[in-house]
């Protein structure tokens, strides 16, 4: 069986279904943050995928921007989780809707 | 040359500078004296740089600064001819004079610094008018000499009155001001130029007879407001809520004389339009007539002064509307001499009588202040037409030219006479009342002979009220021929000769001599109490101010109050904070949307994603 771009396509989709779905169900900010990675990354699947499909550079470049930012992301999130865990003792972000209007 | 006239301009400009940065922390007399020597070095500039033209070889000359409104081609640009030479002479030779005196006149007034300043500006207003080559600039002088005159006139703007003064003056000059610019915007349709020299040179070929005549009477409306003629003149007589010496440079010397200038400069246009050079002439005579008899109920001497300067300036529109423009200016030039010395004068009274200025506590001063009175005497007869007094030579050409003209003008020409003895007979109340008869002082009043540093200027402005007139007699036309080549394109009107000049002439003196021997009689050896109703009118100016203060001045505060307490707090606050009020209910709608719950927010972006997906399936997009 050859891996054609298609199964690529499907395992991002899969993993990008499976990092909403944690988004979206989970309390825990750190969890949360752990899937926001995960969807990041199936994003990168595609682009390498996609620029070794069509032979071009870009998807990679992509990749690695992506990569920079998610970097910086996770600096500056884990940052404030941990502050709001010492302070609260918790990371439920349920808990946390103080600008609510 | 250019360089001179362009000193004549930044030596007094230096000093407003100078004097607005450090005038109030420099001792008293310095300030004054600052301001004193750039007015005096600005007439010497002009001066010098006149000196070809009274040699009678100068040329025109034009100094441009530089570009100031290109899309328009105007520049700043100033023209030194014969006409802006007399003056610029006239302005700062009478000006340094007044400041001069001044200094005396201000002594111990805490804003001394600040009343220099003023004074400063106000010459480097008047020679931006007078110097100006083109409509703009000459607005942009125009509209500073009336920033000054109401700085001036409310200088004192501690006392209620003045302040009302000063803003008086400014409203109703404001409403000439619109004659002038409306005056401007017909000026620039028709040459697409405000530059004085093309202007007049190619207004015969573009100029139809009525848009001359709209120019002409819209020019008119602003000389009217800036000269305080019918019906605009009401702002003069209060001005004299200013210090004295403002009263004589501004309301008596120069600034008034805006509008005579004006109507002379634009000449070739009132050619054009004969109607409007007409009712130039009628309303100075008019107002001549007017501001006389009004002037002779009057009990505070600045405002006999003020109502005189008003029937003279009407003498000098006479003479200009009918096309007797040197005899204007010449009456112009004289008027700034013997009115700045009885404005002078009258101030040096006022100082001495401890700021008392009504006639009936005066009596009896000549003895106490000889100076004044002598040199106010000298005023006294130049202004009644008594020859050989400047007054009389320039008076008696505006009426002689008048006359010589014929049909209706010999009407103008009879007010003109009616004017010239109730002058007489007014001025002559004024002298008798403060300088004869017994003292009417009031106790613990010792009047004093002014120092002399106020009696200086005073003794040389009686020299030029004496001499000032041999200028131009029908003997020796030597104004008429200095000023030639300016109105070389119009076709002056010029006085008789022979037996009709010496006819005239002899009319002139007969009604002077009859004005003065009236008054003479009747104020010699008492004072009439002038109680009835008669007298009363003309106390109150026919209640003229009474009747503008109910229709003007009330439907004036009227608008201003509904704009300020309906449409302003209403309707454009309204508007403002509607829309305030509207953003502010907008958000309580929108508020529970933020519900602080992150996965709500999540769900929504999902959703909206989703959303989006389908969108771009659905046209195939992908």
């Amino acid at each position: 069986m050859t891996v054609t771009p298609g199964w690529y396509m499907a395992l991002a989709a899969a993993l990008f279904v499976i990092g909403a779905a944690g988004i979206l169900l989970r309390r825990n900010a750190l969890v949360m943050f752990m899937s926001v990675e995960l969807m990041l990354n199936a994003v990168n699947l595609t682009f390498v995928a996609a620029g070794r499909e069509l032979n071009v550079i870009d998807g990679q470049v992509s990749v690695l921007f992506v990569m920079v930012v998610a970097a910086a992301e996770v600096v500056v999130g884990l940052a404030i989780i941990v502050a709001v865990f010492r302070r609260r003792q918790t990371a439920s972000v349920d808990e946390l809707a103080e600008l609510r209007g | 040359m250019g360089t001179l006239v362009t000193l004549a301009l930044l030596l007094p400009l230096g000093g407003t500078v100078v004097l607005a940065l450090v005038g109030r922390r420099l001792p008293e007399p310095l300030a004054g004296i600052i301001a004193t020597l750039t007015v005096a070095g600005s007439f010497a500039c002009v001066a010098v740089a006149a000196a070809d033209f009274f040699a009678g070889t100068g040329e025109a000359v034009v100094v441009s600064w530089f570009e100031w409104f290109p899309a328009f081609g105007v520049e700043a640009a100033f023209r030194f001819d014969q006409l802006s030479a007399l003056m610029t002479l006239v302005v700062t030779g009478v000006g340094a004079l007044i400041h001069l005196y001044s200094i005396g006149y201000m002594h111990g007034d805490p804003r001394f610094g600040q009343f220099f300043t003023y004074l400063n500006l106000f010459i480097v207003s008047m020679l931006i008018l007078v110097l100006a080559d083109n409509f703009a600039v000459m607005f942009v002088g125009w509209e500073l000499v009336g920033l000054c005159s109401y700085l001036l006139i409310s200088f004192w703007f501690e006392r209620e009155t003045a302040a009302a003064a000063g803003k008086k003056a400014f409203v109703v000059n404001r409403v000439g001001d619109v004659g002038f610019i409306v005056a401007l915007m017909i000026v620039f349709a028709s040459f697409g130029t405000f530059e004085f020299g093309e202007v007049f040179e190619s207004a015969p070929s573009v100029l139809s007879t009525g848009t001359a005549t709209a120019i002409g009477l819209l020019l008119m409306l602003g000389a009217a407001g800036k000269s305080a003629q019918l019906p605009l003149y009401v702002w003069l007589p209060d001005a004299m809520e200013g210090p004295t010496p403002v009263s004589a440079l501004i309301h008596a010397a120069t600034m008034v004389t805006a509008g005579v200038y004006l109507v002379a400069r634009t000449g070739a246009i009132f050619e054009l339009a004969p109607v409007a050079a007409g009712v130039v002439a009628i309303v100075g005579a008019a107002t001549a007539l007017f501001a006389a008899t009004i002037a002779v109920a009057q009990t505070d001497i600045k405002r006999v002064l003020a109502y005189s300067t008003i029937s003279q300036l009407g003498y000098m529109f006479m003479g200009v509307g009918a096309a007797a423009y040197v005899a204007g200016l010449f009456h112009l030039m004289t008027h700034a001499f013997f009115k700045a010395l009885l404005f002078l004068g009258a101030g040096s009274v006022i100082h001495g009588m401890h700021d008392e200025q009504d006639m009936r506590k005066m009596g009896g001063l000549a003895r106490r202040l000889p100076v004044t009175f002598i040199t106010m005497a000298i005023a006294w007869l130049a202004i009644s037409g008594i020859p050989p007094f400047a007054g009389f030579w320039s008076k008696d050409e505006i009426l002689g030219t008048v006359f010589e003209r014929g049909g209706l003008w010999t009407v103008i020409w009879g007010v003109g006479i009616v004017t010239a003895l109730i002058t007489a007979f007014y001025m002559t109340r004024m002298m008798w009342l403060t300088f004869f008869g017994a003292p009417r002082w009031e106790d613990g009043v010792h009047p004093h002979e002014s120092p002399r540093v106020m009696t200086v200027p005073l003794m040389a402005l009686a020299v030029l009220s004496a001499i000032g007139g041999l200028v131009n007699t029908p003997f020796r036309t030597a104004l008429e021929h200095f000023l030639e080549p300016v109105f070389s394109a119009v076709h002056l009107a010029h006085p008789p000769e022979g037996t009709t000049a010496w006819v005239l002439a002899g009319v002139s003196v007969v009604a002077a001599v009859a004005g003065i021997a009236l008054a003479a009689m009747r104020y010699r050896d008492r004072i009439p109490a002038e109680q009835g109703a008669g007298w009363r009118l003309l106390g109150r100016g026919y209640y003229v101010d009474d009747v503008y203060g109910q229709v003007f001045a009330r439907a004036g505060k009227l608008g201003a109050a509904w704009l300020a307490f309906r449409f302003d707090s209403r309707g454009i606050d309204g508007a403002v904070e509607g829309v305030g009020s509207m953003t502010r209910r907008a958000g309580s709608w929108l508020r529970p949307l933020q519900t602080g719950f992150v996965r709500s927010y999540a769900v929504a972006i999902v959703f909206g994603a989703v959303a989006l997906l389908a969108w771009f399936l659905s046209r195939g997009a992908l």
